[in-house]
């Protein structure tokens, strides 16, 4: 297949070279830059909002919220004055890898993506969000940004449009909580990330109190595609698997044969993710379930494995499918130690700002612990069981504890038996401690 | 790790003290002030003029949040409430390389704790000490983005990933 075609089929990834990534030259050869130059020529804003609404591309951050639908917030004409326009490449999520394969690859293409974007909602200027330990996406999105710059394609009055946009790379510095929409504008104004309330939606007052838009990378990364290719095209790239459209990232890891990114139809099942394109399970090890997107989504069975892999299907099962990249767990997995390592991993991470999420994390991981090690009692289980209403949506201030309750809840519902295992035997001293009411458990190590 | 005597210790390892009053360097200020023109507010160029101080020195020494935060225009108080929430800003000494393992999910599903006992015998330290001789300091690290290619780590700005207890110890020991 030529390039040309393979551009329309795995429009993300036909062009990736994580070796020498195309430079400008060879990226607008391959067609590259033709969408924001048509954009610019032929379309309104207006137009390029609602070429990306028809589309229906759902952002792919992980909540799959439409980002046509996300713009169509922002405050537009002569009078809306400054605007920022924000990638969000702080990949972050447990078990996701994609972001890092668009920036490392083909960078010119997720400069393009924001270029498209800014235009839309008439940004003035832009930043990738960057997470510090990506150095090479860094150094790859630097470069290739001095390229766009000096071909007059970032700037002031941008190829004659009357359009100015500055785009700079913004490297942050750790913290999981950065990821989090509005945390990572209170981080990109120099804070700590603690996020914001919503009301007002960053659409209108984010950044610096004015209009902005945060999108993911990946997301971004579809947007020259579907000006070149139009809305209907987009939607047939789902080739009927999906009432979704277009191609998704799908990763495999854990202990299968060939864990890695695979650009395919969206809606493509996770038994074709792990089975095909992953090659199955190693020799010796079977599957025992698998998380479907990053860390803070239920973990799924094997009977969920015709699914299609998208948004509503794993909704509908009891999970999400967030970043799309699958961890196939083994059956030589303790899924105690598992929830238990997931929720240290939270705890670690939150904010601190509600109570709910600083002090309760820290609880369940004392009480997984107990149970890991055999010390645990019932009473534990089913206050592992009420903290995932406790911390669940609604409940805090941001997503970042009801996502850290989804694969604890989830564990309790598949394999409880292991949670009672870790119970301690009638009559001993660890089968006697008391939690108290500050939720400190008598007797138990501290993490 | 955290007692007076072994920060000072430390110090005097590194080379790095705080004991001389801090004085911001020319090129330090320059590319501070390079970073506060990418904003609207020069506050947001904070965690980047950590990382120009961090860079130049391994670490940020108190002294250098007071000239900091008066060219970011914010206190100093402030500026360490900024400098103490980001993990990769360090505020102790650390040594010269810096080995961040992996605890996400996937590596400890595929052997993260195999690798942090190798190197803890290694090394003899745990994660949030330095060596005696001030060449490696241990710390964790949220998913790194190498998940099907775990446990992986970073050596400073390195990355190695299908890590084994048979190939780390020569991994980090390339480091000198």
């Amino acid at each position: 297949m030529s390039l040309e075609q393979e551009l329309l089929v795995r429009p993300l990834t036909a062009r990736v070279n994580l070796e020498a990534p195309m430079d400008i030259a060879a990226y607008e050869a391959s067609g590259g830059y033709l969408a924001v130059r048509n954009a610019i020529r032929d379309l309104q804003p207006a137009d390029v909002q609602a070429k990306v609404k028809d589309s229906n591309l759902r952002g792919r951050g992980g909540a799959g919220f439409p980002t046509g639908i996300k713009w169509g917030l922002v405050p537009m004409g002569p009078d809306a004055g400054t605007k920022y326009l924000v990638c969000n490449a702080d990949e972050m999520e447990p078990n996701t890898f994609k972001d890092r394969l668009l920036m490392e690859g083909v960078p010119h293409q997720l400069i393009e993506g924001m270029l498209v974007a800014g235009y839309a909602i008439q940004a003035t200027t832009g930043y990738i969000f960057l997470r510090g330990e990506y150095v090479k996406s860094a150094e790859r999105l630097n470069a290739a940004l001095a390229e766009a710059r000096a071909a007059g394609l970032l700037g002031k009055n941008i190829l004659g449009s009357g359009w100015s946009f500055e785009l700079s790379v913004h490297t942050g510095a750790g913290r999981y909580i950065c990821g989090e929409e509005t945390a990572l504008i209170n981080s990109l104004e120099g804070r700590r990330a603690n996020p914001r309330a919503k009301p007002p939606f960053p659409q209108i007052a984010g950044a610096w109190g004015r209009p902005t838009v945060v999108n993911n990378v990946e997301s971004l990364s579809n947007l020259p595609h579907i000006i070149n290719n139009g809305a209907e095209w987009f939607k047939g790239l789902s080739q009927g698997k999906s009432k979704d459209g277009g191609t998704k990232l799908y990763g495999c890891s854990g202990r299968v044969k060939r864990g890695g990114i695979y650009e395919l139809p969206i809606g493509t099942s996770a038994r074709e993710i792990i089975e095909e394109h992953a090659g199955g399970m190693r020799d010796g090890y079977t599957l025992k379930c698998w998380l479907p997107g990053g860390a803070s989504t239920d973990f799924l069975m094997p009977e969920h494995l015709d699914l299609p892999m998208d948004f509503d299907s794993i909704s509908k099962a009891g999970s999400r499918m967030g970043t799309g990249l699958i961890m196939a767990v083994d059956q030589t997995a303790n899924m105690v130690s598992l929830v238990r390592n997931l929720e240290e991993f939270f705890a670690r991470e939150s904010c601190g700002w509600c109570t709910p999420c600083r002090d309760g994390l820290p609880w369940s991981v004392k009480m997984l612990i107990a149970l890991e090690e055999g010390r645990g009692r019932m009473e534990d289980i089913e206050q592992l069981t009420k903290l995932t209403k406790a911390l669940g949506p609604g409940r805090t201030f941001c997503a970042h504890a009801p996502g850290a309750m989804e694969p604890l809840q989830s564990a309790l519902k598949f394999f409880r038996a292991e949670f009672e295992a870790g119970v301690a035997p009638a009559g001993t001293a660890d089968a006697d401690a008391n939690i108290g009411l500050t939720g400190v458990v008598v007797n138990a190590k501290v993490a | 790790m955290s007692t007076p005597e072994t920060v000072v210790k430390l110090a005097e390892l590194t080379g790095k003290t705080q004991e001389a009053p801090f004085v911001l360097t020319d090129d330090e200020r320059h590319e501070i002030e390079h970073e506060i023109a990418h904003y609207p507010d020069a506050r947001a160029a904070s965690i980047g003029a950590l990382k120009i101080i961090q860079a130049r020195r391994g670490w940020v020494p108190d002294g250098a949040l007071e000239p900091v935060a008066k060219m970011l225009g914010i206190g100093a108080a402030e500026l360490e409430g900024v400098a103490t929430f980001y993990s990769l800003i360090y505020r102790k000494p650390v040594g010269r390389h810096v080995v961040k393992v992996c605890d996400s999910i996937t590596c400890f599903m595929v052997g993260y704790e195999d690798i942090k006992k190798t190197l803890e015998q290694h090394l003899g330290i745990t994660h949030g000490q330095t060596t005696a001789d001030g060449r490696f300091t241990m710390l964790p690290i949220c998913c790194i983005g190498a998940c099907d290619k775990g446990p992986a780590l970073m050596v400073d700005d390195d990355l190695h990933h299908d890590l084994t207890p048979d190939n780390v110890v020569g991994i980090v020991e390339a480091y000198k």
